[in-house]
């Protein structure tokens, strides 16, 4: 479904990606960990598109398409989702709203029908319980005012609703407590499915506890310096990330 | 991101959608002004004596003030010797009985702008009296409203029919010598509305003005007084558009409300005036004195306001708060896109017990344009326990463009309660991204957030009105972000 070939991406003329290259079939979770600064959110943003970020070199294809030379919307037709780190709030801009009108503009552009407002309510009326969210956070303005736990669950309604083909999670359990953590969990693990790829980027092993993931990379110095099954989490919970580093490092500059 | 780039591009250099001028021979007076053109309008009028006594005394003031300087917009000098103030269809001279009388071409022009004068419109509610080029050309629903007392008329008119109520109401909200442009309007208007409703009468529909500049040259000057007696209410509805221009046009309007005692008077406006091209040439100068008096206790008067258009924008739309518990509100939307200049905000005068103001301002600043709000709010000695809340939120589109707030408050006794809030902020690229990502697409993105910014404001407009100042508000918005 995704295939990253030799990314390298930088912003205002700083090599943040030093080429990564990555695999990612449907039906597969893919876990991103790597210290801070890593680039781990990059390359979120760089799938995303956007618009801070220069992609120098590479190539990343999603069912075969060349996704880098659409615009951030257009990948949102073809079925990428990106969970935001901080949620961005927009005053003023009912909740609900916001949702049908992504919603309906990802339908009008894939040639299906809009959803009207009752039809748009039932289909979230359940996902809204699933997620333990407050529906009154359906009529707030987006994100304003919601906390950290309501924002990010804001997020995997956000997924659950636009049913994406491939969705990131950008550092979603930051800020989270343990109640929320599993609730969000719940939530994308209700999403797995044949048809559909995630990758979860994260700093802690702790959500991986909840979303198990088929694979792992680490990420260090803007590469992937190891992958491994889910059991390089686990090491990594255990030992840091200084080990990978200091075995990798030498290597890099051989290289 | 070029593509996006060029789609802006190619959005921003979007001509004016309403440009276009309509060929229909005008009964021009020469250009310039003096006292013998002052008692030319007046006699074309077929006015009464005591008007052009007004008129010939509002021009002598006028003769003595200087432009004001003071206001955060700037223009080249205008040259007031060089324009026309007075030009009529000359199809008018007999006055239309009905609608099939009215001048095809002028028809046509109505619906390119989709001016409602059929009887579709008495579904929606709304009864027109349309000004094109300074007269009124027709005038629907009078009938209607004539069984409830409610007059409903151009000026012209209500000076002929109506001069006792005219003669009582006019200046005496707006004096003539209140202002540099209040004087001119008073010495050269052409026409306007007039609206009268009863004691004790709810006006059952909107009614709703729309003004036109058309014949090259033509300022215009149009005056409008509305008066609700004890208990009356009505909701009036001013729209403009202009066709295309080379020179800069100055328009001087003045308005005048009064509201009786447990009287209601809303005043929605929604304009869209030529702004000039995206150099700033050609567009419309916009010199507006409105003011409402609520003169007795427990009166109401609101204001609403769109403002999208004109070059330059001027106009402090404001309540003088004279019965006791009477309520004067202020709602705005003001947009400045390309080389678009506003100062414009309100004027909130406390002078009756128990008096309330609120007034919630909402600027939006684009392209390379000057958005200044500019509010007094005055509570007199005798105001006891008045209160005023103010909200004043810039919005700023790109990083070439300016918000400006200039607050007065002038609070003379210990009993009242003002507050002020104001805010300025960016529509940020994250927000955009964020929206993008979802699936919306920059323009829609825009549209939305720019809505939901305004959005306290639109809840204020009738419904039909809120629909279309949304849609005003994304075509004047269009290509702004990059």
């Amino acid at each position: 479904m995704l295939k990253i070939d030799n990314l390298h991406a930088s912003v205002e003329g700083n090599e943040i990606l030093r080429g990564i290259s990555l695999t990612v079939n449907a039906g597969e979770v893919h876990a991103i960990m790597g210290p801070n600064g890593s680039g781990k959110s990059t390359l979120a943003r760089v799938i995303a598109g956007h618009q801070d970020y220069e992609v120098t070199a590479g190539e990343v294809l999603f069912d075969g398409q060349s996704l880098l030379e659409l615009e951030p919307e257009e990948r949102a037709w073809a079925g990428v989702f990106m969970a935001f780190q901080y949620p961005i709030e927009i005053p003023g801009v009912n909740n609900a709203y916001f949702l049908k009108a992504a919603l309906n503009a990802q339908r009008k552009a894939r040639g299906e029908d809009e959803l009207d407002a009752m039809e748009f309510m039932s289909l979230i009326r359940g996902r809204i319980r699933d997620l333990d969210m407050d529906p009154a956070l359906l009529n707030r303005p987006v994100n304003e005012g919601f906390s950290g736990g309501e924002k990010k669950r804001n997020e995997i309604l956000q997924m659950a609703v636009l049913s994406p083909k491939l969705a990131i999670l950008d550092e979603t359990d930051s800020g989270l407590d343990i109640d929320a953590l599993r609730i969000v969990a719940n939530g994308v693990n209700a999403l797995r499915s044949p048809e559909r790829a995630i990758i979860v980027v994260t700093h802690y092993q702790r959500l991986l506890n909840y979303i198990v993931p088929d694979f792992v990379h680490v990420l260090s110095d803007g590469r992937i310096v190891r992958s491994g099954g889910k059991e390089l989490a686990l090491e990594l919970e255990e030992r840091g990330y200084s080990w990978i580093e200091a075995e990798t490092r030498p290597a890099a500059v051989v290289a | 991101m070029s593509t996006t780039t060029d789609t802006i591009e190619a959005l921003a250099t979007q001509e004016y959608k309403h440009g276009w001028s309509t060929d229909i021979e005008a009964d021009t007076l020469p250009k310039g002004l003096n006292e013998e053109i002052v008692a030319a309008i007046s006699e074309r009028k077929g006015e009464p004596e005591w008007l052009l006594q007004w008129r010939l005394q509002a021009y002598r003031k006028w003769q003595t003030m200087t432009e004001p300087t003071w206001h955060n917009v700037h223009y080249p000098p205008i040259d007031y010797q060089d324009i026309i103030y007075f030009a009529a269809p000359k199809t008018q001279k007999d006055g239309p009985k009905s609608l099939d009388e009215v001048d095809p071409e002028l028809r046509r022009t109505f619906d390119k702008l989709g001016i409602p004068l059929d009887e579709q419109k008495v579904l929606a509610g709304v009864a027109v009296d349309a000004v094109f080029d300074s007269v009124s050309v027709a005038t629907t629903f009078k009938e209607k409203l004539a069984e409830l007392g409610i007059i409903f008329c151009s000026f012209s008119e209500a000076v002929r029919e109506h001069p006792e109520l005219v003669r009582e109401y006019l200046g005496s909200v707006v004096p003539y010598s209140d202002n540099y442009f209040a004087a001119l309007n008073s010495a050269v208007f052409s026409d306007g509305s007039f609206c009268y409703i009863p004691k004790g009468v709810r006006c059952p529909m909107e009614l709703s003005t729309y003004f036109r500049i058309n014949a090259r040259n033509t300022g215009q000057f149009e005056r409008t007084l509305i008066v609700a007696e004890e208990g009356a209410y009505v909701s009036y509805l001013e729209g403009c558009t202009a066709p295309m221009r080379d020179e800069n046009q100055l328009h001087a309007a003045v308005v005048e409300l009064v509201a009786h005692k447990d009287a209601t008077i809303k005043y929605s406006t929604v304009q869209n005036w030529y702004p000039g091209d995206k150099d700033g040439k050609g567009g419309i100068y916009n010199f507006v004195t409105k003011r409402g008096k609520c003169l007795g206790d427990n009166s109401k008067i609101t204001w609403t306001q769109v403002e999208t258009g004109s070059s330059i924008t001027w106009k402090y739309p404001g309540c003088l708060l004279i019965g006791d518990n009477s309520v004067g509100e202020f709602y705005s939307v003001a947009v400045t896109n390309n080389m678009q200049q506003a100062d414009t905000g309100t004027k909130m005068v406390h002078i009756g017990k128990n008096t309330r103001s609120t007034i919630v301002s909402k600027g939006i600043s684009a392209g390379r344009g000057q958005n200044t709000y500019r509010g007094l709010v005055r509570v007199n000695p005798g105001a006891a326990n008045a209160r005023n809340y103010s909200q004043c939120d810039s919005l700023l589109i790109g990083d070439q463009c300016g918000a400006h707030t200039m607050p007065y408050i002038d609070v003379r006794n210990t009993s009242s309660q003002v507050e002020h809030e104001a805010s300025t902020s960016k529509i940020g690229e994250d927000q955009i991204f964020y929206c993008r990502q979802r699936g919306i697409p920059t323009e829609d993105a825009v549209n939305m957030i720019v809505n939901g910014f305004c959005k306290e404001v639109f809840r204020e407009l009738p419904m039909e009105f809120a629909v279309e100042a949304q849609k005003l508000l994304s075509i004047s918005l269009e290509g702004s972000v990059g």
